[in-house]
């Protein structure tokens, strides 16, 4: 739908603001669409052949697809340098093991593990959101490692580095309408409808006067402040809706897993999630979207692509030339950012 | 010929401070009227506070001391947004323009705040009638004009906010003369379509012609103020800042 202004109270006001020249084509909508049939009808396909390890791979970088349209509110959008956002995740996790182990029912557990991850967000966002740049990816790193030896520290709540569950308890697989979420196929699915719900919410929010206003923020954030756009609190937005997205994949990645140490947010992580945004593309959904498939899916990828040759243990250092080549030969991303660029026409 | 409406201050500050960090201060209490329709300028050598002042205006640097209203409202201590939200826009120093947006785009971020569509129609009219090469041109991306252009764009997007009182922070900075004459036009027709001016230039001379009264700010101190014409004639203003020997 492109985002027209049609004020109430002049609904035939001879000006159009907003007028989209990047509208998706019936012919991209109908691709999306393909798409999303692949990706539900091939891993059914594959659960009953040698390569159904597969799917398992690519539920894991589903998740990291949602973390990284997730980091893009913050890092795309916004333009705000974040490397600890693999805390948020860390705490989406942490929140819903220890309350699926208490046995509260999946919704529940997410929309509690949404509100602990917003509600350190906002703590954390309110003292360090003065800084940027450098100082902000300081700080945030800082954050980052701060939260990881806690989890790892912390015995009586987190069980060390042992991880959660204790011996003796168990996660219960998530049940919908009486039936158990137990095989990677279901959580492949349950993170594909995720993602979904992800992409649309970030298309809409990315046109949006909401959207518009981030745009101005990364671009310059004293004109910004003087177009009479509150800065601190859309930063602060941006920086929310970010933790949002990390705290439903973590609460995911707790259920499928069926188990949470703090091995999983190490520092690498976050920097994962920045390196798929900037090689995608800062801003950009499908952009993002590859850059979570590539860097996410790259050990499976060149396991497959250089399997049985002597060359699978250079398969990391392909992994970094990958990255050098993206960023000198194409510094805005593979698929860079296409705003919808508006025009202002006074008709008549 | 003193109308009684414009004797009334639009913006006022009382003994304000303003300083970078805790050791520079940069604003040693000024004080200034500015009222409605009028175009007041603001004189000074590089360092002198010229910048600050409207930075401490807008908000953008926190008034340590005293007090600024506008609309006899107290404005000082609000937060840069808000302030534009009330009606002031201000014109940054080296233009601040979105580079990598489109003139369009740049208009539409002026509107931000705005639901007016049928102001917002009438003020692009006058915008594009102003500056009719940003109609041309409203599809480039801000960062590909010409400085001149860039300044247009500047004070457009401002003027995109229906501001009523307008802060320009060296519009002529960087510009051929002819360009600079045509950004001192759309000043004056600015004021001229009913906006209050506060305008801040190193090129006094200019500044003087066009405005009606003016200050004089030295390390952070008002020194003089007076009607622009006689400040124009005025020997020791001429000898610091209009190069008259």
């Amino acid at each position: 739908m492109p985002p027209t202004l049609k004020h109430p109270n002049y609904p035939n006001s001879p000006i159009t603001l907003f007028k989209t020249k990047h509208q998706a084509s019936w012919k991209s909508k109908l691709s999306s669409l393909a798409a999303l049939a692949a990706l539900i009808v091939i891993p059914a396909l594959l659960q009953s052949t040698p390569q159904a390890y597969l799917i398992r791979s690519a539920g894991l970088v589903g998740l990291y697809v949602l973390l990284a349209l997730g980091l893009n509110f913050t890092l795309g959008y916004a333009g705000l340098f974040d490397l600890g956002y693999i805390a948020f995740y860390a705490i989406g996790a942490y929140t819903a093991a220890k309350l699926a182990i208490l046995g509260w029912s999946f919704p529940v557990v997410v929309a509690a593990s949404i509100a602990a991850a917003l509600i350190v967000r906002l703590w954390v966002g309110v003292a360090i959101l003065r800084l940027r740049g450098d100082y902000l990816a300081i700080v945030t790193m800082g954050f980052g490692e701060i939260t990881r030896l806690v989890l790892n520290n912390w015995d009586s709540f987190t069980n060390g580095p042992k991880g959660l569950p204790r011996v003796g308890e168990t996660i219960m697989p998530i049940r919908i309408f009486g039936f158990s979420l137990i095989s990677n196929l279901h959580y492949y699915y349950l993170i594909l409808i995720f993602i979904v719900a992800a992409v649309i919410i970030s298309k809409r929010l990315e046109n949006s006067r909401l959207g518009r206003a981030w745009v101005a923020i990364r671009e310059d954030e004293m004109a910004a402040q003087l177009t009479g756009i509150p800065v601190a609190n859309l930063k602060l937005a941006a920086f929310m809706i970010s933790a949002v997205f990390a705290a439903v994949a973590g609460s995911l990645f707790a259920y499928w897993e069926r188990f949470v140490t703090p091995e999983s947010f190490v520092f690498w992580e976050s920097i994962l999630i920045v390196a798929m945004i900037v090689t995608g593309g800062m801003g950009s959904v499908h952009g993002v979207i590859l850059g979570a498939i590539l860097l996410g899916g790259a050990p499976q990828i060149l396991q497959i692509a250089l399997g049985g040759s002597e060359w699978i243990n250079y398969r990391y250092f392909f992994f970094g030339l990958v990255l050098v080549l993206t960023v000198l030969f194409r510094p805005q991303g593979l698929f860079p950012e296409k705003r919808r660029h508006a025009t202002l026409k006074i008709n008549g | 010929m003193n109308m009684p409406m414009t004797q009334e201050p639009l913006l006022s500050l009382k003994n304000v401070e303003a300083s970078y960090g805790k050791k520079i201060k940069a604003l040693k209490g000024v004080s200034l009227e500015i009222r409605r329709g009028e175009i007041v300028a603001l004189i000074g050598c590089n360092g002198a506070g010229k910048t600050t002042m409207l930075k401490t205006i807008s908000g953008l640097l926190p008034c340590e001391q005293g007090v600024i209203t506008f609309n006899d409202k107290k404005i000082s201590g609000l937060p840069a947004h808000q302030i534009a939200q009330m009606g002031i826009s201000h014109v940054p120093e080296g233009r601040r323009i979105f580079a990598r947006l489109t003139v369009a785009e740049n208009l539409q971020m002026g509107r931000f705040t705005r639901r007016d569509a049928g102001g917002i129609e009438r003020d692009l009219r006058q915008i594009f009638e102003l500056f009719p090469i940003l109609k041309e041109r409203q599809e480039q991306l801000g960062g590909t004009l010409s400085g001149g252009e860039q300044q247009m764009l500047a004070i457009a997007r401002a003027l995109m906010m229906s501001p009523q009182l307008l802060l320009l922070d060296e519009p002529s900075m960087g510009l051929a003369p002819v360009i600079t004459d045509k950004i001192f036009e759309v000043i004056g027709e600015i004021n001229r379509q009913g906006r209050t001016i506060f305008l801040v230039e190193q090129n006094a001379s200019r500044a003087l012609e066009i405005s009606r009264r003016a200050y004089v700010i030295d390390q952070g101190v008002i020194t003089a103020q007076n009607d622009a014409k006689r400040l124009l004639n005025d020997p020791k203003v001429q000898e610091t800042y209009l190069g008259v020997a």
